[in-house]
């Protein structure tokens, strides 16, 4: 199995749903930081699921003035219906058509499953890949290693 | 592999010796319903483990998606601030299915405490920068989700059924 891309990688562009009618382009948060998160599958039948943690988290990640991405291969349509139960605050990829298509550029596809995996990339604001972490699919990796990750950053002017 | 990054200490609600030979931490929130399935599992680990087991538990309320988390946790903390945070703690989880300020107020008073001071503190917030510390510390370890434990300092990974946890402690290097 090839692996997930690793710090020091350019983060591949990409332009994908946040909404039925809107898109999303990584290029466009240049300038800050940015955390994206590929996960499974909406729909995990646990509470403080990983989307769900990092909602609550959300408050620590802007103090480093980062934006967080959740991304899936689910549609748009599943993806509000999601972020609607749950609450969520920030945006959630539709990584949908042609399917998982970022998740492959950032190798973090499974193709046997037709998912992502819970691989999670912190890109600086110059659109570097700083730190990359894949976790074995059933465990919920946590936000430690991302907020360290955000640390390790030099500091905003 | 996720460690605990806050060590137990004073601030800490304990059950157990300090010197025991496993130390059990959960963080864990009110209302969550997988916690209030744990939290008869960690009752008969105690009884069952005794003196060789120290049980902590440390606030993390899912609050976007647990209305009551926040409020639960704060009233535990006001209790404990009166020296009855495990009566409070106890009594929440086995009125997990109605939490609400009214009850809040009824287990206040149950446990002889006022239900005046408690409505204040809650509208002053008195309590949330405590639960936003356990809340804080908790992530920088690694919790990803409720309940998450810790035996002697560990992330636990696995399930928190009874035999599960149990062989986990056994399996604790010595």
């Amino acid at each position: 199995m090839a692996s997930i891309l690793t710090p020091g990688t350019r983060a591949p562009e990409f332009s994908l749903p946040v909404t039925p009618g809107k898109k999303l382009a990584l290029s466009e948060l240049r300038g800050k930081p940015v955390i994206l998160a590929f996960y499974p599958a909406d729909w995990s039948p646990v509470c403080g699921d990983q989307m769900a943690l990092y909602n609550e988290i959300l408050p620590e990640f802007q103090k480093f003035g980062a934006e967080l991405l959740g991304i899936s291969v689910d549609g748009v349509w599943c993806h509000e219906a999601f972020a609607k139960d749950r609450n969520l605050h920030f945006p959630l990829l539709a990584d949908f058509e042609p399917k998982g298509a970022v998740a492959r550029a950032y190798n973090a596809y499974r193709p046997g499953d037709g998912i992502s995996e819970r691989a999670l990339f912190v890109i600086d604001k110059n659109g570097v890949i700083t730190w990359s972490y894949c976790s074995p699919i059933a465990v919920n990796p946590g936000a430690d290693g991302i907020l360290d990750a955000l640390e390790q950053l030099p500091k905003q002017e | 592999m996720s460690t605990l990054k806050i060590p137990v200490g004073p601030e800490d609600h304990v059950q157990g010796d300090e010197h025991a030979e496993f130390t059990l931490v959960e963080y864990g929130d009110y209302e969550c319903p997988h916690c209030g399935y744990a939290y008869p599992v960690v009752k008969r680990l105690q009884r069952h483990l005794g003196k060789r087991l120290r049980f902590v538990f440390r606030n993390f309320p899912l609050s976007q998606i647990h209305p009551h988390a926040e409020s639960a946790a704060e009233t535990a903390e006001f209790a404990a601030a009166h020296g009855k945070f495990w009566e409070m703690h106890d009594l929440l989880f086995q009125n997990q299915s109605r939490l609400s300020l009214r009850l809040f107020e009824e287990l206040s008073g149950d446990l002889g405490l006022s239900k005046a001071e408690l409505l204040e503190a809650l509208n002053r917030k008195d309590y949330e920068a405590r639960v936003r510390a356990d809340f804080a510390g908790g992530v920088r370890s690694g919790v990803n989700g409720t309940p998450t434990f810790f035996i002697n300092g560990q992330r636990h990974n696995g399930s928190f059924e009874y035999q599960d946890l149990l062989a986990a402690f056994e399996a604790v290097p010595r």
